[in-house]
């Protein structure tokens, strides 16, 4: 009973959070303000984590693939394919919404506690779309971007941990980045980022705006805003992957 | 002019509100008084809709506030200003931001107007050139005549304090209560406040409803509540020796 109760609150909530907005270009402030919180901040531990797993990955790969008849530029296709398919968008995702996720749920929970979204009301604003929408739209902007990113950092990360390891040379780790690429494969994994993104953002606010109590409520709806994020990605991880590639 | 007819409210089993009316007028600093737990704060809360009466009507200007449609309540919460216990500003925003917020929600005002406002309702509130600072930065008395600034900001015509001068030192508390009570006056506002603080009472307390476990005690002004007979009331007013020794001047004269 308790899932269906929240599950209804969360929709009535997000049909308040796209109801017209009071003023649109106080909204595009915001949705700046959020695109620079959100990704412009999340970048260095993108960065560090995609180069990093992108050079394991290869060495990986390049310590597996013993028999003969597995050519070395497979190691350049195993990063590609596991940088685009599940390690930028699934992961990198998931460890956003630790980041992201947290970050939403507290300041949106500090803001109840501290009457400050009642302030909004008050004053005639549709506080869900004030404090919520520029979220989600920023998310859902930025997060394809930040992902990009990560892939092509995951796979510069391979190819020079590749190279200073001795696990590959330049030219057939060049050669496997290139082989057999789908592109379809990209709209894949940017389908499943906009929904992460839209999943983690509304999940945050949602957590935050109906945090009750003090402190320690803020820090539960946090813990609660990441655990219900990751799950949510996980399963809609598996209902895309379902969708695409079968 | 806010007029409230036989409002009730209950929350489960108990009833917080039971059948409250009275009438707060334009240009006075109407005051809800009474115990911690005795409902004040929750008749404001109803005033402005953040919780839903169970019976009775709010009347603003004559349009019952809980009828309205969406749109409709919006267009008279534009009309309040309302100063929260804790201040309420936003933490994210500097001074000038939080008071220029409802300028920018709801005005089509150039940002040399909006700016002139600003420094208007800031000098109202003796903040003049604090502009850029925090509201981490600034201490309890700076944050409520902040959240005073932002509350009349936009012109309100009905502004709405809970409990202006909790946590606040005495003398501060008497600035707080001048302000209110002079923007009262000087935009002929209605003003409702709530508070426990008999100085307040006595200060600023032009109507007074006395509200005793969720239901209307007793009403009347700042003379009339130093010679009350009423026996609750008595006990609130005169629980301090600092009022006893008031009182007793009083009826000396």
């Amino acid at each position: 009973m308790k899932l269906f109760f929240h599950l209804g609150r969360y929709f009535i909530l997000i049909k308040r959070v796209f109801s017209k907005p009071e003023k649109l270009s106080v909204y595009v402030r915001q949705i700046i303000h959020e695109i620079d919180n959100i990704g412009i901040s999340s970048l260095p531990i993108i960065a560090i984590i995609s180069f990093f797993m992108g050079g394991v990955i290869t060495i990986q790969s390049a310590f597996g693939f013993t028999s003969p008849l597995v050519p070395l530029y497979a190691v350049g296709y195993t990063a590609r394919e596991s940088m685009l398919l599940e390690f930028s968008p699934t992961i990198v995702c998931l460890i956003l919404a630790g980041k992201i996720g947290s970050n939403i749920a507290s300041e949106i929970g500090s803001m109840r506690i501290t009457e400050q979204i009642d302030a909004l009301e008050i004053m005639g604003i549709n506080s869900a779309g004030y404090l919520i929408l520029p979220k989600i739209a920023a998310g859902v902007l930025i997060m394809p971007f930040l992902i990009a990113i990560s892939m092509f950092l995951g796979i510069f990360g391979g190819y020079v941990m590749g190279i200073a390891t001795g696990a590959c040379s330049s030219y057939e780790y060049i050669f496997g980045i290139q082989a057999f690429f789908e592109p379809w494969k990209l709209y894949y994994s940017f389908t499943k980022v906009i929904t992460f993104a839209f999943l983690i953002t509304s999940i945050s606010s949602y957590f935050g705006y109906y945090t009750h109590g003090g402190a320690l409520e803020v820090g539960k709806s946090s813990t609660a805003a990441v655990v219900y994020s990751s799950i949510l990605i996980l399963i809609f991880n598996f209902l895309l992957t379902q969708l695409f590639l079968t | 002019m806010i007029e409230i007819k036989n409002i009730s409210k209950s929350f489960g089993d108990r009833k917080v509100i039971d059948d409250v009316s009275f009438t707060f007028e334009q240009g006075k600093t109407n005051l809800i008084i009474g115990e911690s737990g005795s409902g004040k704060t929750t008749i404001m809360k109803l005033m402005v809709g953040l919780h839903e009466i169970d019976e009775g009507e709010i009347l603003y200007d004559g349009k019952n506030f809980p009828k309205l449609g969406v749109k409709e309540k919006q267009e008279v919460r534009k009309k309040i200003g309302m100063l929260f216990q804790g201040g309420a500003l936003f933490d994210s925003q500097t001074l000038e931001e939080n008071v220029r917020f409802p300028l920018d929600m709801f005005t089509s005002m150039t940002k040399e107007e909006k700016l002139d406002r600003v420094n208007f309702c800031l000098d109202k509130v003796q903040l003049t050139n604090r502009n850029n600072l925090y509201p981490g930065e600034l201490s309890g008395g700076m944050k409520k005549r902040a959240a005073l600034a932002r509350a009349i900001a936009n012109n309100p015509q009905y502004l709405f304090c809970d409990e202006p001068n909790s946590g606040l030192d005495p003398k501060t508390s008497i600035v707080i209560d001048n302000l209110i009570q002079s923007l009262t006056k000087e935009f002929n506002i209605t003003t409702i406040v709530i508070t426990h603080d008999m100085n307040s009472v006595v200060e600023i307390g032009e109507k007074i409803l006395y509200i005793y476990k969720g239901k209307p005690w007793w009403t009347g002004n700042s003379q009339d509540i130093l010679k009350t007979t009423n026996p609750e009331l008595v006990d609130f007013v005169f629980a301090s020796g600092f009022m006893k020794e008031v009182f007793n001047a009083v009826n000396k004269k």
